[in-house]
Parts: C-alpha cells; sequence; structure tokens
C-alpha cells in the first residue's frame, strides 16, 4: 500500500508545482473533516459552551436587594461579587453533619461525591468485566442473559431509585432478607451504601455490555493461539483480552466516572433532598440554584467542573492515553517535525483519503 | 486416543521398504471428529451456566420485586411477600388517574428521547466517521472539545438556561421554559458526546483496508462509507441509539427544571411527583407500576435491536 503511494507521488510530483501544504498528512481532508465535523461543533458550542460562560459569569456576581426610598419598593439587582462566591467555604462556613463528622457542606458534598465515584466505579468495573467474559465464554443463552443484562441499564435512574427505596424500606424486604432493622433511607451511613448498592446494580450492565462488545471483536484464533503456545486462561486474559478490550473498556468506565461524579436523580430519589450523608455536589449546587442563589449555585458547579476535569485528565494521561491522543494526530506531529528537519528531501504525500497505514 | 489413532496403523507399514503415511480408519475419523470435552471442560462449562444464572438473578431480581409490588393491592404497597397475593391491576389503572396526568408524560418521554436520539445521531456518525478516519490538524482539540463536554456536569447549565428561558437575559427574548425545544437542545449537551465517542471508538475498530478495497474497486470516498462501512457499523450504530435513546428517556435533572409545568413533564418526573390518595402515604404500587409502565417500551426496544446487534457482531464480518 504504502509503495504504490510512494510512486504515486513521485509520479505526480515533476508534473505539479510545488504546492506546500500545511499538513503534510491531510491532503485535502482538513476541508472534508471540517465539513463533517462542524454540525457537531456548532451544535457543542451553542449548547454547552454559551451556558459554560454565563454560568462563569455568574459565578463572579451576586444579588443584593435595595429598598428604594420613593417608593418603598424592594429591587434586586446584581453586584460584582468577585470571589466572595467561592471564598464563602472559609469566610462564611455552612457546618453540617456528615459522614465523617461536622464539616462545611461543600466540603462534605465534595467528600461524598469522590467516595461514591472510587466506590461505584471500581465495583461496577469489577462485576461488569466479569459478566462480560462470562457472557463471551457461553455456548448459548447469549440472547438471554444480554435481555436480562440490559434491563437494569434500562430502568430509569428515578424509577430505580424509587424501587429501591422500596427494598429499603424500613418495613422492606432488605431488612427482612439480612434480619437486621437498618434505617437505610434515614440521614447515614446506611443511606451511603443504599445508593452505592443500587448504582452498582443499575450501571455494572452497562460496562458488562460495551465490554462484551469489545470482547466480541476478538477472534478466537488469537486464544487458540495462546494456547498453542502454552498460555493458561489467566494469562491469556491479560496479555490478550484486557489490552484487546481495552479501548471499549475505558471508555466506558471513563463515561461511568464522569457520570457518577455528578450524580443527582439516584440520591434524590432514593433519600430525598438534604439528607447530608450522601449529598452530592450535584444537589448541592441544585438546590443553591433553586432557592435563587444563583452566585454560590453557579460557584459550586464550577468547582465541580473543575474536579471533574481533573479527573478525567488523570485519567486519560494515566489510565488510557489513547482515548484523545489518537495515533493519527501524533503522526501528523512526527510528519510537521520531520519534515522540519529535512526540508530538502520532500517527502512523499499519501493521497488516500483512508491512509491507515502510519509513517 | 490420539496415541491410538497414531500407532495402531505404523506396525502395518513398517515392513515395507518405502513408509506411506498413517492411515486412520472412517470409524477413528468419526471418532476424533466428535468434540471431547474432558472433566476440566465440563466443570468450565458448568461455571459458565452457574455465572449466567447468577447475572441474571443479579440483574432481574430487584426488576422482579418492582414488577410484584405492582402486582399487589394498592392498599399492601409496602408487603414483602414474595408473590402479590391477590394479584391486582389497580395501580395500574392508578397510575392513568387523571391526577397523575401520566399519558402526556408518556408521550412527552417518546417526543424528547426519539428527537433527540435522530439528531444526535444525524450529527454522531458523519463527525465520528471523521474523527476515526480523516487526518486533520485540529483533531486533538476537537476531541478534546468533545470530550469536555461529556465531563460536563448538567447542573452548571441550571443557572443560565433557567435564565436564558424565562427572559432575563436581554439577547435571548424568548420564553422557552415548557416546550419541547427546551427539553430537547439542552439534553444534545450529554447526549452527542455520548454517541460521537461510541461511534468514534467503533469506526476506529473497522479495518481501513475495507475502505481501501472498495476504492480500488472504483468507489469514490462518500461510497465506501454508505456500501461498506455503514452497514458493517450498523450494529455499533444501534448499540449507540440504544445507549443515547435511554440516555435521554432517563434523564431527570433537565426534564425537572425545564419541564416543570404539569404538562410538559416527561415520564421521569411525572413519577417523581405521584402522590397516593390520602397524600401522606408514599403510594409505592403506583409508583412501581409507573416504573414498569415507563421500563417495557425501553425493554421492547432494546430486544428489537438485540437481534441486530448479536447477528452484526458475531457474524462479524470484519475478522
Amino acid at each position: 500500500m504504502s509503495d504504490t503511494d510512494i510512486r504515486q507521488s513521485g509520479n505526480a510530483d515533476p508534473a505539479r508545482p510545488a504546492k506546500r501544504k500545511k499538513n503534510a498528512l491531510s491532503d485535502g481532508q482538513g476541508r472534508l473533516a471540517a465539513i463533517l465535523l462542524s454540525p457537531t461543533m456548532v451544535v457543542i458550542v451553542v449548547i454547552v459552551g454559551i451556558p459554560l460562560l454565563l454560568s462563569l459569569r455568574e459565578a463572579f456576581f451576586g444579588v443584593r436587594e435595595q429598598t428604594n426610598p420613593d417608593t418603598g419598593r424592594i429591587s434586586k439587582y446584581e453586584y460584582f461579587a468577585g470571589l466572595d462566591n467561592f471564598t464563602r467555604i472559609f469566610s462564611n462556613p455552612t457546618p453540617v453533619i456528615g459522614n465523617f463528622g461536622q464539616m462545611d457542606r461543600l466540603v462534605n458534598s465534595f467528600i461524598n461525591t469522590s467516595l461514591f465515584t472510587i466506590i461505584c466505579v471500581g465495583l461496577e468495573t469489577v462485576i461488569g468485566v466479569a459478566m462480560a467474559l462470562i457472557m463471551a465464554k457461553a455456548f448459548r443463552g447469549r440472547a438471554f442473559v444480554r435481555a436480562g443484562i440490559l434491563v437494569p441499564w434500562a430502568v430509569p435512574t428515578i424509577v430505580s431509585a424509587m424501587m429501591w427505596n422500596l427494598i429499603f424500606n424500613e418495613a422492606g424486604v432488605m431488612n427482612k432478607v439480612i434480619g437486621q432493622h437498618i434505617l437505610w433511607t434515614a440521614d447515614g451511613l446506611p443511606l451511603f451504601w443504599a445508593v452505592v448498592i443500587a448504582d452498582v446494580w443499575k450501571t455494572a450492565p452497562f460496562i458488562g455490555l460495551l465490554t462484551l462488545a469489545g470482547l466480541q471483536t476478538i477472534p478466537a484464533e488469537v486464544y487458540e493461539a495462546a494456547k498453542v503456545d502454552g498460555a493458561n486462561a489467566w494469562q491469556s486474559f491479560l496479555r490478550i483480552t484486557l489490552p484487546m478490550v481495552k479501548p471499549a473498556l475505558v471508555v466506558a468506565v471513563l463515561f461511568r466516572t464522569l457520570d457518577t461524579m455528578r450524580m443527582f436523580d439516584l440520591v434524590v430519589g432514593l433519600g430525598g433532598f438534604g439528607k447530608y450523608s450522601a449529598e452530592t455536589m450535584s444537589i448541592f449546587a441544585y438546590l443553591e440554584a433553586t432557592q435563587g442563589r444563583y452566585g454560590p449555585a453557579a460557584a459550586y458547579a464550577i468547582i465541580l467542573f473543575l474536579f471533574i476535569v481533573l479527573v478525567s485528565f488523570l485519567f486519560v494521561k494515566f489510565l488510557g492515553a489513547d482515548v484523545i491522543n489518537d495515533e493519527e494526530t501524533a503522526a501528523i506531529r512526527a510528519q510537521r517535525k520531520r519534515r522540519k528537519a529535512g526540508r530538502a528531501t520532500r517527502s512523499p504525500v499519501r493521497r488516500t483519503i483512508t491512509s491507515g497505514d502510519l509513517p | 486416543m490420539n496415541d491410538e489413532a497414531m500407532t495402531a496403523p505404523t506396525p502395518a507399514s513398517s515392513p515395507g521398504p518405502d513408509v506411506s503415511p498413517p492411515r486412520t480408519s472412517p470409524e477413528e475419523v468419526a471418532r476424533l471428529s466428535q468434540p471431547r470435552r474432558s472433566a476440566k471442560e465440563w466443570i468450565g462449562i458448568i461455571a459458565v451456566a452457574i455465572g449466567m444464572i447468577v447475572i441474571v438473578v443479579y440483574c432481574l431480581l430487584p426488576f422482579y420485586w418492582m414488577v410484584v409490588s405492582s402486582l399487589r393491592l394498592p392498599s399492601m404497597g409496602r408487603s414483602t411477600d414474595f408473590l402479590p397475593r391477590p394479584v391486582s391491576f389497580e395501580n395500574f389503572a392508578g397510575v392513568f388517574s387523571a391526577q397523575n396526568n401520566f399519558g402526556r408524560a408518556l408521550l412527552n418521554s417518546v417526543i424528547v428521547s426519539t428527537a433527540t436520539t435522530l439528531l444526535t445521531l444525524v450529527l454522531g456518525i458523519i463527525a465520528s466517521y471523521a474523527l476515526a478516519r480523516l487526518r486533520f490538524a485540529l483533531k486533538g482539540l476537537v476531541l478534546a472539545v468533545i470530550i469536555s463536554t461529556s465531563m460536563f456536569p448538567g447542573v452548571i447549565m441550571l443557572v443560565p438556561l433557567l435564565k436564558m428561558f424565562t427572559g432575563r437575559y436581554v439577547w435571548f427574548p424568548f420564553d422557552w421554559l415548557n416546550t419541547y425545544q427546551a427539553l430537547i437542545l439542552p439534553s444534545l449537551s450529554f447526549a452527542l458526546p455520548l454517541c460521537v465517542w461510541n461511534l468514534t471508538a467503533f469506526f476506529r475498530q473497522l479495518p481501513v483496508e475495507l475502505e481501501q478495497a472498495a476504492m480500488v474497486d472504483g468507489c469514490t470516498p462518500g461510497q465506501a462509507f454508505r456500501k461498506v462501512i455503514l452497514p458493517l457499523a450498523a450494529p455499533g450504530v444501534f448499540t449507540t441509539a440504544i445507549i443515547t435513546f435511554i440516555a435521554v428517556w432517563n434523564e431527570f435533572m433537565i426534564a425537572l427544571t425545564f419541564g416543570s409545568a404539569t404538562e410538559m413533564n416527561t415520564a421521569t418526573v411525572a413519577i417523581s411527583k405521584f402522590t397516593g390518595v390520602t397524600g401522606f402515604d408514599t403510594p409505592y404500587g403506583t409508583i412501581m407500576a409507573a416504573g414498569v409502565i415507563v421500563t417495557v417500551p425501553l425493554v421492547i426496544v432494546v430486544l428489537i435491536f438485540q437481534r441486530r446487534i448479536v447477528a452484526g457482531l458475531t457474524a462479524g464480518g470484519v475478522k
């Protein structure tokens, strides 16, 4: 493939006047890409970019009430508050009692969000991969099990929250089965674990489904070859299954992590508002917003956003660099560097739209 | 077994000067071609079967509880019997009582989810094909923007969009609160990146040689995409469509904030607002019945797509 490319470009070059291209590898694909991508990018900028900027603006403003001395009417006006909305934690903390004693409400919700994310996503990944492995191994009944596995995932979160609320009711079936009288849905540590259980139940199948889709693209011959070479089951899992399923798995886990960090409706449906032992940052910001404190609400939402950005960055950096830095982007960069180094020799220009083989 | 097959013919051929290849009789061929399962393999098969049962029980037991609770008498909402005695459909009738406005809520959910899914698929397929296949300068940036969008916590949008839709910004003089566009457009913010991301991962898995071969045979890039890639990508597209549809269907916070009027409630919001006849007792039976009703369309959708997913993925076509 690359041979013919080189030959073609070699033949074509003398006939054509040397036309410098900004990107040696793109070869006119940039315009096509712009056409294909622009609808999506426009939607994203309008739907997400503008609200984000407006939210940033709101975070630095506050609302004051003003009494008009002539009419006696109270009017509200916005003023520039600077960092007041962010420093409120220090200047004017709201102490609440969460799982780890008394602390500021924002700090409490931050800790809850982090713990939910770590515990839920960890459990979900393990259970989901196990589900996918079992389903991939099965000879029959896979379609049936897959239909079953899709049920928790298909149940709307708010419905599943109501369902678990019934199960975890103090007179409910969970207490009956384990023979305890735990107040699961009251404010306290049991509520935290009830949320974890409900979340893992609902979303482990999501990871299982995406992992299974990745598993099924692995040809059976690879496993047979490994078996011939003397690999045991554990080795072929570590050396074949995990690496080959990694692209699909990383995407699934990444989305689950981001989703758990903004958990809202599960806690609301299961415990209700105002239960500090399970209050997440989304709930806190939502409550502030609906109570008209737009400035603090926007500030807390932005803190959550920055937290999410940080976690995603670490995630991409250490777990799946190929999620964002796809190899073609890297190849383009390398090619550009090479061009700069040796300008005398013109490197061959690829002209197939889909040249996937890299230099 | 194998040894027998190999060694048995050898003595017969040994006297001759030239050694002919060992022959196996037809019976032995038949015996060898049958799959033989050692004890170890049987253990594996049984373990997998047990695992499958565990998965199904894990997934369905809480759901079963929801179904059972919906079939009880409304007065027995918190009963812990594992079978409803007596079986009653009163809860299902109660769901559609006028005070709950549930029929309209279902219709709203269908409209919002379908519109959002179709929009994201149209945008997402072309965008993710470009991301998976084309080479262009700003790809890293575009990918970063899309993934940041998916990180976006929905709660950030609440304040600005609420102010926008209620006409508090001078430059947006539309009262969009409690309209379909106020439910659909914010939903794109999480549905679109989800769709693009899944599809890009899927397109990347398809070997590039397929298009190259198609183009060698005279297809234009557009034809190669339409006639070769799209049919092969159908399982991925359907998986993505299911994921997107369900994500929108299950959405709660946006629907709660921007569709707060009763006639614009989606099903999820309507369920959360259910009140009992007395107003004090949580009407678990009715809520569970509504949950069953909301989940059934999804299960049907899933079962319809399931066949195509299984057929597409196992047939593969891209070994």
